[in-house]
């Protein structure tokens, strides 16, 4: 029992930080039909800055901001200087989304080398709290509880602001936004920029549960994908409960049959795209 | 007579390799045909099939782990393993084409992403199988009616041979009626469909050719480097390819070679110098999409045209 409930918690907690990845990216495919392969570096490079901006002595949670501030003017460079460039080129620019994923891999095992380092916990938040009896890690309950708190931002802001409703606008029908006047390039600049934005924070969170090492963002790339086939493009209720079904798949396939584990999680994936006959990426209605 | 000349002043200039005075050129060369056999079957899917596939160095890398794996560790023979090898994932390249081809376009190009992430999670992970991280190794060339394969010269020649093969076959598959109809699926897939053809069987077969060859590509592959680890496997592997074909021009017999030949050159030259080869793969793949997207060979015959006309007038 002890034993389920503690993988619980490790994999709603694996979920959350699988959310904050690739509901930006959801977002960025749904909007911009960019398959954005930088995506994973994005995680992993907001871990690397996390840990520079640690070891200089600043706290967690400024950590946690520089890393977010960081990747999210990277992407928003990127977009601007790039993407741009090719738009229409809908495969030129995941094209390029993938050679930038290389070179931000390879700078990054120049700069920090090629050593797993775990960012060390917020002292507020190391030790567990017991509930039911058992006792759980404070920290991946915070995990847990921050990545909520980004979804119901989320939605917030996708349902209940203009600019929401100019991004909905926008996944939905791309050609009558842009007639309607909504400014779509900078709309794209904004979803881009917020999408990696939440992946940079994802990766500092995610530091102190599965360390940064070169490989990190190869290793969530496929996550962010699988996630995105399983809970529709552009949609945040789609990216929550593909997260969390992934997180839970992921945590639970490594603790009884740690061989397999990676194999596992692509089998929703497999039975998602033999089942789903049409519209497998279809635009969330 | 016409068709005569061109054949063999290729066949020569696939043959003057040999004739280099030190082994490490040979291998190098070697290295260059393995590379377009593999970049070749990838272009029967970008270039005439407009399906661009992040997942290609799924077959090279099953065929390569299984002809080693069979005969270090199964004990077969060396030519029931590369018979085994080719067989088995020509068979995984017809179960995930029926995956694959659900999709096309952007689709695709995740999905064979993600097919290829599998099977690297295997050969990394599942380490009673794969020997993970370590691959295996202990296997040794064989020697096909009595030539030893260990010599670089006689590998060359084992090469050339099955280059050829590939080329002559690729090209004529090009040019039969199927090739015309592949690339019909790519431009005009709907007015196709209304003409009645069967727009998915057409991309499947060529799914599944490419995949073939992608195997022959990977015993090949492991008879050069007699050693196999996830690494090839990897995303970094599919993209090398892809960018052999793009970079050589996707839709040209000639491009996947020139391709070819320029990144395992780049890479030997590189490595030797710098460590950072990845990032010069990145680099490079950026530098192509954004400036020549239409890849080397079609550029530069472009360019003669040009000059040509330009004599002409």
């Amino acid at each position: 029992m002890r034993f389920w409930l503690v993988q619980s918690l490790n994999g709603l907690a694996l979920g959350g930080l699988l959310f904050l990845l690739s509901s930006g990216f959801s977002l960025i495919f749904g909007l911009m039909r960019v398959a954005n392969l930088t995506h994973g570096a994005y995680f992993m490079l907001g871990a690397y800055v996390g840990l520079s901006v640690l070891n200089a002595g600043y706290g967690f949670w400024v950590a946690v901001a520089a890393g977010a501030a960081a990747i999210a003017l990277l992407g928003g460079v990127l977009e601007r200087v790039l993407l741009r460039k090719l738009s229409g080129r809908t495969l030129s620019q995941v094209l390029v989304t993938l050679g930038i994923a290389f070179i931000i891999s390879d700078a990054s095992l120049l700069v920090w080398s090629g050593d797993p380092m775990p960012l060390p916990m917020p002292p507020s938040l190391t030790g567990a709290v017991a509930i039911f009896g058992g006792y759980f890690p404070r920290y991946r309950l915070a995990v847990v509880g921050i990545s909520l708190l980004v979804a119901v931002l989320l939605w917030l802001l996708l349902e209940r602001t203009r600019v929401g409703a100019m991004i909905r606008a926008g996944v939905d029908d791309m050609e009558m936004a842009r007639a309607l006047g909504i400014p779509v390039p900078r709309l794209f600049t904004a979803v881009f920029c917020l999408g990696a934005a939440l992946a940079g924070m994802g990766g500092v969170l995610g530091g102190p549960i599965l360390s940064v090492y070169p490989g990190l963002d190869m290793d969530m790339l496929p996550l962010a994908l699988i996630v995105l086939i399983l809970g529709g493009a552009g949609s945040l209720p789609g990216a929550l409960l593909g997260s969390f079904f992934i997180g839970f798949l992921y945590t639970f396939g490594q603790a009884l049959l740690p061989d397999l584990a990676y194999v596992i999680l692509f089998l929703p994936m497999v039975a998602a795209i033999a089942l789903r006959p049409k519209g497998l990426f279809a635009r969330a209605a | 007579m016409r068709r005569a000349l061109p054949a063999a002043a290729a066949i020569a200039l696939l043959l003057s390799p040999l004739l280099l005075p030190s082994e490490f050129y040979v291998n190098i060369a070697a290295q260059v045909l393995i590379a377009a056999i593999f970049a070749l079957s990838l272009n029967l899917l970008v270039g005439y099939g407009g399906l661009i596939s992040l997942g290609h160095a799924a077959y090279l890398g099953t065929a390569a782990y299984l002809t080693i794996g069979l005969v270090t560790r199964a004990g077969f023979g060396q030519l029931p393993a590369a018979l085994c090898a080719v067989g088995l994932a020509t068979a995984m390249a017809a179960v995930f084409g029926l995956l694959a081809l659900r999709a096309t376009g952007l689709g695709f190009l995740m999905i064979t992403l993600a097919l290829g992430q599998i099977l690297w999670g295997l050969a990394y992970r599942w380490v009673a199988l794969t020997g993970g991280d370590n691959g295996l190794s202990g296997f040794t060339r064989p020697a096909p009616l009595g030539l030893a394969l260990t010599s670089p010269r006689a590998f060359y020649l084992f090469v050339v041979a099955v280059f050829a093969c590939a080329f002559v076959l690729l090209a004529l598959l090009a040019r039969s009626p199927f090739g015309a109809g592949l690339r019909g699926v790519r431009d005009q897939p709907r007015r196709m469909q209304a003409l009645g053809w069967n727009t998915w069987l057409i991309r499947y077969a060529a799914f599944v050719i490419a995949g073939f060859w992608g195997a022959v590509a990977g015993v090949l592959f492991a008879y050069y480097n007699q050693f196999i680890s996830p690494h090839v496997l990897g995303l970094t592997s599919s993209a090398e390819v892809l960018l052999m074909v793009i970079a050589g021009g996707a839709g040209t017999l000639l491009g996947p070679l020139a391709g070819a030949a320029v990144v395992v050159l780049l890479k030997n030259v590189a490595s030797a110098y710098v460590t950072r080869w990845v990032m010069l793969l990145g680099i490079v793949f950026v530098a192509i999409v954004v400036f020549m997207p239409e890849g080397l060979v079609p550029g530069l015959s472009r360019l003669r045209r040009r000059r040509r006309a330009a004599g002409a007038a």
